[in-house]
Formats: C-alpha cells, structure tokens, sequence
C-alpha cells in the first residue's frame, strides 16, 4: 500500500517546506493541524525520510540544561507522548529510560545541576549512584578501575527511542490526508526574488514553485540553500557517523549515553545495537566520515559494555549535521523576507521532530517567532544571547 | 582517514592534526570600533559550501605549525596545485 500520494507540484502554495525529513514534514502536518494552512508542499531532493531522518540514532530525550531549551525539548517529548495516537501511526515509540554516565567530578558536578536544573522546570530527572546504575542497566561496566569509571548517572525515564523511518511515514500520511503535497526527487537550485528580495518561491528541478512562505528545514545542506540567497549563517556542517551490529537478542532495555567517551546506544526493537559516535572534525558533505572514530567510539563502548565484544558490527554510516556554535538550533524568521529557518539542530535533531515542526508550523502561520521559538531566533548571534547546551548536547560539536 | 598532505612533513594521518576551520578569517583591525553585527560576522558566520574549501590545519603531532589547504567538501580531496598557501 502506498502512504501518501505521490503529487506532482503545483504552480503556487501558500507554503514550500525545503526538506523532507522529520522536521519540514512534522512543520507541514502542523500548518494544516493547527493553523488550516493547507496549501502547502514539501519538496524533498532525494527520496522521503532519506537524510539524518533515517541515519540519526533515534534517541528522545528533553533532560537541558536552559529553561529555553526545557521549554522546547520537553513541548517535543510531551508530543511524543501522544504523537501515536495524533498521527493515527505506529512510531515504535518507546519511554525505556535515557542515562546520561558521569566519569569524573566535573561530569558529577555538571549533571547534578542539570538534573536541579531539570526538576525546576518540570522535567523528569534523577540522579543514580553506579550500584544504581548497575541495577537499572546490569550490562554497564561499573568497575573503579576503568579508564573512564562510572561515578554515577542521570536518568529520565520518560525518554526512549522510535523507529526514524515510522515518524518520516507517519509525518507524511498524516500531513497528505490534510491534502499537503508531498513532492520528492526535486531538489531547490534557486530561489524567486520578489520586490524588496522578497523570496517568492522556488526553482527546483521538477520545475518553479510559487509560494507565499519558504522554509528551509534542510539539516546539513541549509547552509547551501541560504547561500543561494546570499545569507551566510553561523552554521558548519560536519559528518556524524552512527553503526549498528547484527541482531541479537534483548540485551540493553535502555538508552544509555556517555559525553566524555562519545558512546550513545539502546537496542532497537529488531535486535540490532544502535551506537553514534562523535562528529568527524573537518566540514564535509560526504555522508561518510573517517574510520578511527569508529574505531575510537568501540573502545569506549567496549570498555563500558564488556558483553558487547561478542557483538559483530553490521554496518556503518554517517549523516551531514548542521552544526551551530552553542548547540542550539536556529528557528524563526530570517532577514529576507517570506524565507523562514529551521536548522543548527546538529547532533540532537530528532528528538524535537514533533516540537521543531510545531514552533516552525506557529512561526510561519503567524509571521513571526512561536513563544518557545523566539530565543531560538538567528538573531542571537548578534545580541549575543547564545543558549550554550554543549554540556546536555551530549555529542561533542 | 584523511591523509594531510603538510607542506613541511609531507602527507601525514588525519589523526595527527587538529582542524581549525575556515581560512583567512582575520582578527579585527579595530575591535572597539565594531557593531554587533560585525562581531556576529566575525565570531559566528562562516561560510559552508560544499565544494572547495579553505581551510586552517594544525600539525598538533608533528612540526605543530599551522597551514591552509583547500579541500572539496563534497569529496574531502584535497585540491589545488599541490602548493598550500603557508598562513
């Protein structure tokens, strides 16, 4: 059975949504949801749900240190929380618990405040001592004598892991039964000026798109959108690698991550075990990165999960994140008229697909910055207003 | 891994280097005359393309000097005449 039409683009929308991953689906199902915005299409370059959609390691979460990004990442996990059920869609959606490891006094020190932090804005945290740790994730090294020892660890229950590809499809059948035109293998290569520079559409290899609103939700490749209307952005793009191993059987019933050693992994509902690792240092558009930090995260993960040693390695693969010098996202209005973003959600995207979609769908319909969009806004950069969440990004920029 | 070719060791592993990002990005002449907007530009903007790049590398586990190179970020092979313009 086929999920959503296969549409052919129209000569006009009141919005063009630029990448067709979790997030600019997510923003298009929101406008027709939430707002009665309609006309709107989704124009993807390759095919739907192909980029970090299906290359991220799927993890949920909204344990930050800021009350800015509380307020976002938590509006995303509480969608989540009911998002089955909103898209009439099986999403795998799974609240198995996130730790976050501490392996030395600063790491302690740090998510103990993010974890005060957490409970004053109404997020689910909680502090575990290694013995708790042990007993909530037995396969957990725990040792003293470890390179990088286990002093303890954070721990939301509510967060967990869905299946990427069910959220990209669930997105997009929900948002083609709101009448959204979902229009693959066309990819932007300019933009229609209007007067004043206003952006009034876009061309596109499957012909020009008139459109009242232009959003840009193109991760790793915004950069080279905005740069077609001359607007740079403090943005670099980077590979980020990500493996799995065969299937086995139910081994790990949680997420756990680790910021010092760059190990994140959980098992997926299959069986295989799902592990990221840090970025490759250099920009790249290359969806593959260099091999030793493959080899460099396996050797954390190997230290902290011993049994994993007679887990065989599957594949590997990397994705291009868009990463911004605080490691927050960009989301809101732009300089150029009628051009909206959503982008720098670098390492840790997919757990706001829901929220991104929501503030972006708001932002658009209204012409200006969602409430929980607004600190988000490009203009940080110049106020100097950054929202640094190095620390709870988890993944190092 | 990237093999780096440095103009005074000669292609060298990846890991033996530090990246440092965009090239040619200098320090503000006059720091205390600068808007804000400036100092966005400076601190913060970068340009991205995905094609060939400048770009700054350190032979941290080597000569340790600092050098430019142009690489193509769609390929991430170094291109150019084989001369790097020593920063």
């Amino acid at each position: 059975m086929r999920y959503w039409r296969s549409a052919e683009p129209k000569r006009s929308y009141d919005v063009v949504v630029v990448g067709g991953g979790g997030h600019g689906l997510a923003t298009a199902y929101y406008l027709a949801r939430n707002h009665d915005v309609t006309s709107v299409c989704v124009v993807e370059k390759g095919w739907l749900g192909g980029g970090n959609t299906a290359r991220n390691t799927t993890i949920i979460r909204s344990n930050y240190l800021w009350d800015e990004s509380a307020a976002i990442y938590e509006h995303s996990l509480k969608l989540w929380e009911s998002l089955e059920e909103d898209l009439g869609f099986d999403l795998k959606f799974s609240q198995r618990g996130v730790l976050n490891l501490a392996h030395d006094q600063g790491d302690v020190r740090s998510s103990l405040r993010r974890v005060n932090a957490n409970l004053l804005n109404d997020v689910d945290a909680e502090w575990l001592t290694p013995a708790e740790v042990a007993a909530f994730c037995p396969i957990v090294n725990v040792a003293p004598d470890v390179r990088y020892p286990v002093l303890g660890a954070t721990l939301q229950r509510r967060g967990g892991i869905a299946r990427h590809d069910r959220v990209a499809w669930g997105f997009a059948t929900a948002a083609d039964r709101l009448g959204i035109d979902i229009v693959e293998h066309a990819e932007v290569t300019g933009f229609v000026r209007g007067p004043g520079g206003r952006v009034q559409g876009v061309e596109t290899t499957r012909g020009t798109i008139a459109a009242g609103s232009v959003a840009l939700v193109a991760a790793g490749h915004t950069s080279v959108l905005a740069s077609m209307v001359g607007l740079r952005l403090p943005l670099q793009s980077h590979p980020l690698q990500a493996l799995v191993s065969v299937l086995l059987e139910p081994v790990l019933g949680c997420v756990v991550m680790s910021n010092a050693v760059h190990v994140y992994v959980s098992q997926a509902d299959k069986g295989e075990l799902v592990m990221g690792a840090g970025i490759d240092p250099y920009n790249a558009y290359t969806q593959r990165g260099s091999f030793h930090v493959i080899e460099h995260q396996l050797a954390s993960a190997l230290e902290l999960f011993p049994v994993f040693t007679h887990a065989k390695l599957l594949r590997t693969w990397g994705g291009i994140v868009d990463v911004c010098p605080d490691a927050s996202p960009i989301i809101g209005t732009t300089p150029i008229d009628g051009l909206y973003l959503n982008c720098g959600w670098g390492t840790g995207g997919f757990k706001a697909t829901p929220g991104s979609g929501w503030v972006l769908a708001e932002t658009i319909a209204k012409g200006e910055p969602a409430e929980l969009a607004a600190p988000f806004a490009l203009e940080r950069f110049t106020s100097g207003a950054l929202i640094d969440e190095h620390g709870a990004a988890a993944v190092a920029h | 891994m990237l093999l780096v070719p440095c103009p005074w060791c000669g292609p060298r592993d990846e890991v033996e280097f530090a990246y440092g990002g965009q090239a040619g990005i200098a320090y503000p002449a006059d720091p205390d005359a600068l808007s804000d907007e400036a100092w966005a530009d400076y601190l913060f903007m970068r340009d991205n393309p995905k094609g060939p790049f400048a770009e700054r590398w350190c032979h941290t586990s080597g000569c340790r000097r600092w050098f430019d190179l142009v690489r193509d970020t769609a390929t991430s092979v170094f291109v150019g005449d084989g001369t790097p313009e020593v920063g």
